[in-house]
């Protein structure tokens, strides 16, 4: 409704999507305070890791010798062993929904924005004011924790 | 040795020594074509001449595409309804 409210303060400075995003997460906010639900800081930022925290797990890799952080267990394409099919069925649509889900909230809005509504970098920061770098760490952190809950799913790790 | 060792000596020789570990973080900036010149180098050749990297970008690609395609969630249908009413009723006050 703010949005068909506010539809005449519209400048046509950003596209309509950026915009009706803007309102919503604004709205969001405002309720936030309104209803009194504080967040501690801590609890937003917990569990996203830290920024050089590895985004793979690090038993994936040799721990020794010359090949040392090369894939000791490498990631099995998906496609050839098992059809993609199964992720596009319903239950790998609802698995994919969960592991959207269970990210952090800041991880979950830049992932949901990005890759499930489809906008482009730019929008995304502008609404949620991040910087492009910045953006970029948690869309990767978001995307490597996605790819794999697909992967646990997909169960499939070749062993050399 | 394997093949892939192999490869990857020869890889380590030329472009110096990227692991895979290293790789798989550089992902995002790779497809957000955010690279410069000789890392994107770098990039693509490790790429060439790794598997388990190769598979792992399919994958990260294939995650991507498949959260392109989830189905939107329409509002449920009372919310869809006072919608409509609320926005007819707009109409009329500003007619």
């Amino acid at each position: 409704m703010g949005v068909l409210e506010g539809l005449d303060r519209f400048e046509g400075r950003s596209s309509l999507k950026t915009w009706i995003f803007s309102i919503l997460t604004n709205k969001a906010k405002t309720r936030g305070v309104r209803e009194r639900r504080c967040i501690p800081v801590s609890s937003l930022v917990a569990d996203e890791g830290d920024h050089d925290e590895p985004t793979v797990d690090p038993s994936r890799f040799q721990s020794s010798g010359h090949w040392q952080d090369y894939w000791s267990a490498y990631p099995e394409t998906w496609d050839e062993n098992t059809p993609e099919k199964r992720l596009l069925g319903q239950e790998g649509a609802a698995l994919l929904g969960q592991a959207i889900e269970a990210l952090p909230p800041r991880l979950k809005q830049i992932i949901v924005m990005r890759d499930v509504e489809g906008l482009e970098s730019q929008e995304v920061c502008a609404i949620l004011s991040v910087s492009e770098a910045n953006q970029r760490v948690l869309l990767h952190r978001a995307r490597a924790r996605v790819r794999q809950a697909l992967e646990d799913y997909m169960g499939r790790t070749k062993r050399k | 040795m394997t093949r892939e060792d192999i490869k990857i000596y020869v890889l380590d020789y030329l472009a110096g020594r990227l692991t895979c570990k290293e790789w798989v973080e550089m992902v995002t900036n790779y497809l957000e074509g955010t690279m410069s010149f000789l890392p994107r180098l770098r990039f693509h050749l490790h790429l060439g001449m790794c598997l388990g990297c190769r598979n792992y970008l399919k994958q990260v690609r294939q995650t991507i595409r498949l959260m392109g395609e989830l189905p939107r969630q329409s509002p449920p249908q009372e919310i869809q309804a006072e919608l409509v009413r609320r926005f007819r009723s707009l109409k009329t006050l500003s007619n």
